[in-house]
């Protein structure tokens, strides 16, 4: 089976920065492909370059297993929701939704019906008469999502397009956008740099930084089995243990990851658990999350250690201030890549 | 002092009249005033016999105006060639300004504006005489044809009927040129401007939803820098309808309404023609924006 996508060895230079620095992927087809990573570290880069915006310096884009590294925007089959919509404010919603059509010469019935049909699929049947400046950001998120699947492309990529939406409402477009790929069958690439959306949306993630990318997975071992510091620590913001304090912990100075979830507060008084790790530290802080709590303890060699506990009421008698002992299970701790390339 | 400012902090309205009645008494007097002292003579006619002004309100002179046949000529002449002038400053500032905001890097573009505007900070009347020796029988132009081997062709440009003449300086060619090339600046600049309004993304967007760059340039770019296009033609339109120096230095001897207002008003002293005269114009571009407003020039403001 054909890829839906595949990068071999794209690298994209401005000036002095490799924006993407030798990057291969493939993206199946049917499937929700986040590219996440702080910013400027490729991943938009990245999507424009499958949309035709930006040509590779070296390497080659494929789509479909066709060669499109020198094909411009309009000859590919993708379509782009972009991050601020890009709606053309001189249309109405309607010729918005039906410009695809329209540029490729349907007949006016045609493109009408059409752009109808997809108002209608994003719940906007009756927004067809307005500008897009009449619209709220989520209206307009709808009709940016309508234009781009009107053309019915093998890919779709939405480029942060949950980033100018309130909570609430980019809770709702998560599971929509969801269900909208599950019903489609199109092939998502979604890029965000809020790791939360990527872990509960996509199938698969590859977190980039600094124009590589340094793990592609599904969320659950992203999430459990981070294969670098950087991954641990920007998806879930793990404890990411090194050098010395390392050695004394584990008897090897590799570096290793601990969840904030796996960490157990306990007083310097109980006896350890058998094939457990642990260190002593002051409470410094701690932060009521509803659900659980954040507990920030710091050690006496200065490392500052995050312990998320379910149950706040529980551990009662630990105050801030308040010397405790910090344990978690071998098991829980995830070995990393031994050294991060400079 | 302090008083004072608190005194104006608490009156907004006092403040605000205090800062805008100076401005506004120079421009009420100076600017509207003075246009409005000039129009009024309109209403008036000349005595033929005894070239004096009767101040009796009549429709006489608007009558002259437009009912004789000399008269109809300058207005249909002036108004040929502000068409001629925009169109021609609209089709060359479209690709400049579009080069510009989009293309150019930003020294490029800072030079590229430097460009446009110098000649504008040049004396208007040395630009008009200079065109005058670029464009006479022997000029730099017509040597600089006839070096290419197209000394033939300006001839045949020239023996075109009516808007021909002996050289380019003595035709109305040579008189649209130096309109075209005094009037560009006005057309690009707020081109520019709207265009520098359109975001990237719009284009991108055109681009990936399937259209060429000629589809994306008519469906998105033209719509949206129609707004600019606009006031840029009514900066052309108006200044060639209004300009007589061009006409009395460049070109075939025939009038145009500036021409004719200043001669009325100077050495025949028919103050009343004069005014009737300068009507004219204000209504053509009224007439203009009617049209432009309909066409829905002003839809994306």
């Amino acid at each position: 089976m054909t890829c839906a996508i595949e990068f071999r060895d794209v690298s994209r230079v401005y000036g002095e920065v490799r924006a993407v620095d030798r990057v291969s992927l493939t993206v199946e087809p049917g499937e929700f492909f986040a590219m996440l990573g702080p910013s400027g570290s490729g991943k938009t880069t990245c999507l424009r370059l499958v949309a035709g915006f930006e040509t590779p310096d070296s390497g080659s884009v494929l789509l479909n297993g066709r060669d499109v590294t020198d094909d411009p925007p309009y000859a590919r089959d993708v379509n782009t929701v972009f991050q601020d919509y890009a709606l053309f404010p001189h249309m109405s919603v309607l010729e918005n939704v039906a410009y695809g059509p329209r540029v490729r010469g349907q007949r006016k019935q045609d493109w009408q019906r059409r752009a109808q049909e997809m108002l209608e699929l994003v719940q906007l049947g009756h927004f067809g008469e307005r500008r897009p400046s009449q619209l709220s950001g989520g209206q307009r998120q709808r009709v940016s999502l309508a234009r781009a699947l009107i053309n019915q492309p093998q890919v779709l990529l939405l480029d942060e397009p949950l980033g100018a939406l309130d909570l609430k409402l980019r809770e709702e477009m998560q599971l929509e956008l969801k269900n909208l790929q599950r019903r489609l069958g199109i092939t998502f690439v979604f890029v965000t740099h809020d790791q939360g959306e990527a872990l509960s949306m996509a199938d698969r993630v590859a977190v980039f930084n600094r124009g590589r990318i340094e793990q592609l997975d599904t969320p659950r071992t992203l999430y459990t089995r981070p294969a670098t510091a950087f991954v641990a620590s920007f998806v879930g913001s793990a404890n990411v243990v090194t050098g010395e304090l390392a050695q004394r912990l584990s008897g090897r100075s590799d570096p290793f990851a601990v969840r904030a979830e796996n960490i157990r507060l306990r007083t310097l008084t109980a006896t350890a658990d058998a094939g457990s790790m642990s260190c002593i530290g002051d409470v410094a802080d701690v932060q009521y999350h509803g659900a659980m709590s954040r507990w920030q303890v710091r050690l006496d060699s200065g490392e500052v250690f995050a312990a998320a506990l379910a149950d706040a009421h529980a551990n009662g008698d630990f105050k801030v201030g308040a010397r405790v002992r910090l344990e978690w299970s071998r098991a829980d701790a995830v070995p990393l890549a031994a050294t991060e390339r400079p | 002092m302090r008083e004072l400012s608190t005194f104006l902090y608490r009156r907004p309205t006092m403040y605000l009249l205090l800062l805008l009645v100076p401005p506004l008494l120079w421009f009420g007097t100076v600017y509207l005033g003075s246009l409005f002292t000039l129009l009024a003579q309109s209403i008036y006619a000349i005595d033929e016999f005894t070239a004096k002004v009767v101040y009796s309100p009549t429709l006489a002179t608007y009558k002259q105006v437009v009912t004789q046949p000399a008269n109809i000529d300058i207005i249909l002449r002036t108004l040929s060639m502000s068409v001629a002038v925009t169109i021609a400053c609209g089709l060359i500032a479209l690709p400049i300004a579009n080069y510009m905001v989009r293309y150019a890097s930003p020294r490029a573009r800072a030079l590229f504006y430097v460009g446009v505007m110098l000649p504008m900070w040049m004396s208007y009347l040395v630009k008009v005489y200079a065109w005058r020796l670029i464009l006479a029988k022997q000029g730099i132009l017509s040597w600089l044809l006839d070096t290419m081997g197209l000394g033939a062709a300006l001839e045949a440009v020239l023996r075109i009927p009516a808007i021909g003449g002996p050289s380019l300086s003595a035709s109305y060619i040579g008189m649209f040129i130096v309109f075209v090339y005094m009037w560009l600046p006005f057309m690009i600049l707020p081109l520019a401007a709207a265009l520098e309004k359109v975001p990237e993304s719009l284009l991108q967007a055109s681009a990936d939803l399937g259209a060429r760059p000629v589809q994306t340039f008519r469906r998105v770019t033209l719509p949206l820098a129609l707004p600019g296009l606009a006031a840029g033609s009514v900066f052309t339109f108006s200044l060639t309808l209004g300009d007589y120096i061009i006409p009395s230095v460049v070109g075939a001897p025939g009038y145009f309404i500036g021409m004719m207002v200043y001669q009325q008003q100077g050495t025949a002293g028919n103050i009343p023609l004069a005014a009737a005269f300068s009507v004219v114009p204000i209504v053509l571009i009224m007439i203009y924006l009617a049209i432009a407003r309909r066409a829905g020039a002003f839809d994306a403001l």
